[in-house]
């Protein structure tokens, strides 16, 4: 019985490996996709897609790249890093008017600053030693401070709330990064035509910069072919997402107020900039127009078209808007949910254009049209309670929002009425988080924490060595209104000097993730080959649950006086002196010997004047004058005893100033 | 003497009744978080945070929150969590504080009339009874525990939800343990002491003294001498005379048999507490991290939150190189008055144990009012020693002075931000020097007591031969 198993078992290894080898045939893929999407506040999204492939190879370790970034794939290789996440990120996303509940938003949506984890293929004892490695390698290849994630103090390792790792897993977050072109240029420079050719051309410093929005990400997966994992397959995913505002441009054809309607944009207007064709080395080069749900509802609505309509006639533009490039295709995602219109993509190939004929694709609005994006069940919000610079508490308050009762309905029909929340905090440990004071507020009242929390899992912080974190998920009944957690911390007290150059600005708290693991998105799309090959499509068809970041939180700490250490040391000391010397100098006299020293002054000076103070210190003393009997034969011993020692020490002073002077 | 002692009870009761009173105003003026009252070390909240992470399986000692005993986490964790309806939260620890304090006050009253007797005794031994005169009218022990009870420090310490009452409690009942000769309860106290907040561990010197001694005297040579002009005067074989140089004879010898059964009886304690100690944090740490998280980070001051002592700022501000060598530096402070304070106050182990205290809650890491109102309490047992002790005037002004300061200092530092730290870092600085002029002042005017008791003797002895 075993025996055929086996066999049988090794037949489809032979076959599976035979027809991966064919499929892939050992070359190397790069495509460039940009999409663009209206957003409901006059804004527009722009996305950017590369991503490159580079199969698993079967020489050993010696792999020659044609277009996969050598950088890269050694760093995969020495740190065996199975998947890896970069960030950069400037400005936060508006996840009420931007949507919270697409797969833009879940994916692309980064909290503000430097993010990255990382998921190692080692043993657990050496992941440590790997992240260490892998930030300092970044933060060479990316000319930024990455490598301040080296710190223990820095990263976090969650176990189950950001996504499922068991133990390999590190999450970093630098929320005071500064992201620049500087960042940006090293990051073009993974791409084979970097940004002289092809869509990434399109990128001009100063208008991507002069964004709302900005978030550059690398994410690559490796996937091992063989089974010692020697032979790495990486897939190398590079997007750029900026959100944009398009300046309106004078159509002189509305009857409309301004105002009103939508701003029309093209290429040119928003980047500065055209597709003078394809980068030649990419195999796909395309961009998509999206008009997303709610849009395409209006749309609906306001023209009173069926949708097929749209679907199949409606990019020639005579009816809401007017493209200037007719479109090659045009997709239709598939229904996903009862009772809400799908979204379209319009694909235009820029192959067929070059530099005589650019490609500038123009949006123009002919009548207004107001909608709104689709946001994730609960709105989630972070802020700090209390003044002064002592303790304070850090609530979390997640908001439903009525947009989506209808789907949480839908869902709630199945999970029993239950809204899950996972909720993933990572406060530095100068934030002296009190997680007993833990206290959970639904609908506004006061409730039982354990009656709401279905998991908790605190790593608390130690000073100078981890930073605190907390997993938790939630389960909220799914007519729930508010809810809010309360947080009590103390502020640390830091050395001097571990506080930054400007410490009275205050310190970063990074954001907290806040996931709905029972709400996925996904979009859809009709299958046919075409769509198989375009890897931005096929992410979006990927189902990833609902994740959405809070803000980061500025927290002020107190700072000491910076400029005091020699005189906090001085007079610490003096203090310590004091004490020392006061205390000894009590314990060592014998009994008498003030006594005696008095009467020798008094004996040495037989003055009125001097007879008078010693009467009056011995008063003030609180003791009676001696009578003068022992001084007579003690004062001329004292005497002789000092004359000898200043004569001893003359004499050394003099033999000192012979022999050495 | 009924009638004064009526008083005492009825001051007991008022005193407890000030508590109560205290701890059912509404959160008594935020004093859990005041810093000169909750170090890392006493604070209950962070007390109920190891709880907490206890109760939800991890060491207590996981993250930087809990420093204490897992003793003390066992005996005080439960009552932070329970809850007494229509009652402030926190009411059943601060219960448990009042009764520590209460404890500790007759304590130090028993104490305090050991002491008085042995006192008598030894000035009716060396026929000194005109200084007796004076101490009629007030029993220093009554003194020290009321000064002890209705000391502003100790009820804050005790409303202000720290744990220092229960730490001074332990010291006082080693004190107590060794005045009275009982060796078991010593050692106990010791130990527990030692275990709660490691600097009672010199206390050792001063028990075994006491053991060894008996309570507080003069300087044994006085009855050296007495014997010697006793012997020496009555050649024929007084009945009563002989009696007394023996007696005296008896006083100076060091009895190493209670001493012995004392260190016996510390080790006991001490495997005793381990033992429970690690079937307390068994399940998820170990001995090992107890001793890391605890008197580490007593030793290391790790924490550099402000609070009344001079080393946070001292550590927040000096250069990094120089830390260790500076920690070295301050503990061995301590250390190095050890030996010639109880080489010069061997015959007063009583008032050497007091100077301990003070000392070490003076140059202590993380000082706390609760310690200081442990030393002033016993302060008050020697009020015939220090009867003419100098400044003491100054000193009680500018404990007041510096009490009130250092809140307003703080507040305008943290809460206001228009002080800085070095506001605060000053009011830290004059009360150690306050403290300073006190264990200086106070060695110095018994040191002046037995000059003073010595030529009373002599004096004696004189007008006895002539």
């Amino acid at each position: 019985m075993e025996l055929p198993s086996r066999w049988v078992f090794l037949l489809f290894l032979l076959l599976s490996s035979t027809k991966a080898f064919e499929s892939e045939v050992d070359k190397e893929e790069f495509q460039e996709e940009l999409l663009l999407k209206p957003l409901p506040d006059r804004k527009v999204l722009a996305h950017f897609h590369f991503e490159t492939r580079a199969p698993p190879c079967n020489s050993n370790g010696l792999h020659h790249h044609h277009l996969f970034p050598k950088s890269i794939s050694q760093m995969v290789e020495k740190f065996r890093v199975k998947e890896m996440e970069l960030s950069f990120t400037q400005g936060r996303w508006n996840y009420e008017r931007w949507g919270g509940f697409d797969t833009m938003s879940s994916n692309n949506a980064k909290p503000p600053g430097v993010e990255l984890w990382a998921v190692f293929d080692v043993p657990k004892e050496q992941v440590d030693a790997s992240w260490k490695n892998l930030t300092h390698t970044l933060s060479g290849i990316f000319c930024a401070s990455i490598n301040f994630l080296e710190s223990s103090s820095m990263y976090s390792a969650p176990d189950w709330s950001f996504r499922q790792a068991s133990g390999s897993l590190r999450y970093g977050m630098l929320p005071r990064e500064a992201v620049c072109t500087e960042n940006l240029t090293p990051w073009l420079k993974l791409l084979p035509c970097r940004d002289k050719a092809g869509i990434s051309s399109l990128m001009d410093r100063p208008s991507i910069y002069t964004s709302l929005y900005y978030s550059q990400r690398l994410h690559l997966t490796s996937i091992a072919s063989d089974l010692e994992g020697l032979n790495l397959g990486i897939v190398l995913e590079q997007t750029l997402t900026v959100v944009l505002h398009p300046s309106s441009q004078r159509t002189g054809l509305t009857h409309f107020s301004q105002s009103y309607l939508q701003p029309s944009w093209s290429l040119s207007s928003i980047f500065g900039r055209k597709v003078n064709g394809r980068c030649v080395l990419a195999k796909s080069s395309k961009v998509y127009l999206q008009l997303e749900r709610g849009l395409v509802s209006q749309l609906k609505k306001s023209e009173n078209y069926g949708a097929d309509y749209i679907a199949s006639e409606g990019y020639d533009g005579e009816a809401n808007f007017e493209l200037s490039v007719n479109p090659d295709r045009v997709i239709k995602e598939e229904h996903s949910r009862n009772g809400i219109s799908s979204s379209l993509l319009y694909e235009f190939s820029v192959d067929k254009y070059s530099n005589s004929k650019p490609f500038d694709l123009g949006l123009t609005w002919k009548f207004p049209v107001i909608w709104s994006c689709q946001q994730a069940p609960l709105h989630a919000s972070r802020f700090l309670m209390g003044s002064g610079n002592e303790r304070g508490a850090i609530a979390i308050l997640l908001k439903s929002t009525d947009l989506n009762d209808s789907s949480l309905v839908a869902n709630s029909a199945m999970d029993g009425c239950e809204l899950r929340v996972n909720i993933f905090q990572v406060v530095p440990w100068y934030i002296r988080v009190y997680y007993h004071s833990l206290q959970l507020f639904v609908d506004d009242q006061l409730k039982a924490v354990g009656a709401f929390v279905e998991k908790i899992h605190v790593m608390p912080s130690k000073d100078k060595i981890s930073p605190g974190m907390m997993e938790m998920v939630l389960k909220l009944p799914c007519g729930v209104k508010s809810a809010a957690l309360t947080l009590d911390f103390d502020k640390g007290f830091l050395h001097i000097d571990e506080y930054p150059p400007d410490a009275n600005q205050g310190f970063d708290i990074p954001s907290a993730a806040i996931g709905f693991p029972d709400f996925h998105t996904s979009m859809l799309f009709p299958s046919n080959e075409s769509e198989r090959k375009s890897p931005m499509l096929s992410k979006f068809q990927e189902s990833s649950p609902v994740l959405l970041y809070t803000e980061v939180l500025l927290v002020p700490l107190t700072t000491p006086d910076f400029s005091m250490p020699y005189n906090v040391i001085t007079i610490t000391c003096t203090v310590f002196a004091l004490y020392f010397g006061s205390l000894l100098n009590v314990l060592r006299q014998r009994v008498g010997e003030k006594e005696r020293l008095l009467k020798s002054k008094a004996a040495a000076k037989t003055g009125r004047l001097s007879d008078l103070l010693s009467r009056l210190s011995a008063k003030l003393r609180g003791r009676s004058q001696e009578p003068m009997q022992s001084a007579s034969e003690s004062s001329p011993l004292i005497n002789s005893k000092l004359a000898l020692k200043v004569l001893l020490m003359a004499a050394l002073a003099v033999a000192w100033q012979y022999y050495f002077g | 003497m009924e009638k004064k002692k009526r008083g005492f009870w009825r001051w007991l009761i008022a005193s407890v009744m000030l508590r109560l009173i205290l701890i059912y105003l509404p959160k008594t003026f935020n004093l859990a978080s005041r810093p000169e009252i909750s170090t890392p070390l006493v604070s209950l909240r962070r007390l109920a945070e190891g709880y907490w992470l206890k109760k939800s399986s991890m060491s207590p000692y996981a993250g930087s929150m809990y420093h204490g005993s897992p003793l003390l986490l066992s005996l005080l964790g439960p009552l932070t969590v329970k809850r007494i309806e229509g009652q402030p939260d926190h009411l059943l620890c601060s219960l448990v504080f009042v009764i520590a304090d209460i404890i500790s006050a007759l304590l130090i009253r028993a104490t305090g009339h050991t002491l008085q007797m042995a006192y008598r005794q030894s000035l009716n031994s060396l026929d000194i009874v005109d200084l007796l005169k004076s101490s009629d009218s007030l029993s220093s022990g009554d003194v020290a525990a009321l000064v002890y009870l209705w000391n502003p420090f100790t009820i804050a310490a005790c409303v202000g939800l720290s744990t220092s009452p229960v730490e001074n409690l332990v010291v006082i009942l080693a004190l107590h343990g060794a005045c009275k000769g009982l060796v078991p309860l010593a050692a106990f106290g010791w130990v527990m002491a030692t275990h709660l907040s490691l600097y009672p561990a010199i206390l050792i010197i001063p028990v075994i003294l006491l053991l060894g001694y008996g309570p507080d005297t003069p300087p044994r040579k006085l009855f050296l001498q007495k014997g010697y002009g006793k012997n020496g005067d009555n050649h024929s074989s007084d009945n009563c005379g002989q009696q007394e140089t023996n007696h005296s004879k008896a006083e100076v010898t060091f009895s190493w048999r209670p001493v012995i059964h004392f260190l016996f009886w510390s080790s006991l304690w001490s495997i005793y507490v381990l033992v429970l100690c690690s079937i307390s944090v068994k399940p998820h740490g170990s001995l090992w991290e107890m001793f890391q998280r605890t008197y580490g980070f007593i030793l290391t001051v790790e924490d550099m939150s402000p609070n009344i002592g001079v080393l946070w700022y001292f550590f927040a501000e000096v250069f990094d190189f120089f830390r260790s060598f500076f920690m070295i530096v301050f503990h061995l402070n301590i250390l190095f008055m050890i030996l010639p304070l109880a080489i010069r106050l061997k015959h007063r182990p009583c008032f050497l144990a007091f100077i301990y205290i003070a000392i070490s809650s003076m140059l202590k890491s993380y000082p706390s009012v609760g310690d200081s109102a442990l030393y002033l309490g016993l302060l008050g047992l020697f009020l015939d020693e220090l009867a003419d002790m100098q400044f003491s005037f100054f000193l009680l002004c500018g404990y007041i002075g510096v009490s009130l300061l250092s809140p307003v200092m703080h507040n305008l530092w943290i809460w206001r931000g228009t002080g800085n730290a070095n506001f605060y870092y000053a009011t830290g600085m004059a009360y150690a020097c306050l403290q300073i002029i006190l264990v200086v002042e106070s060695v110095s005017a018994v040191l002046n007591h037995d000059r003073k008791l010595r030529k009373l003797s002599v004096t004696k002895l004189r007008d006895g031969n002539s």
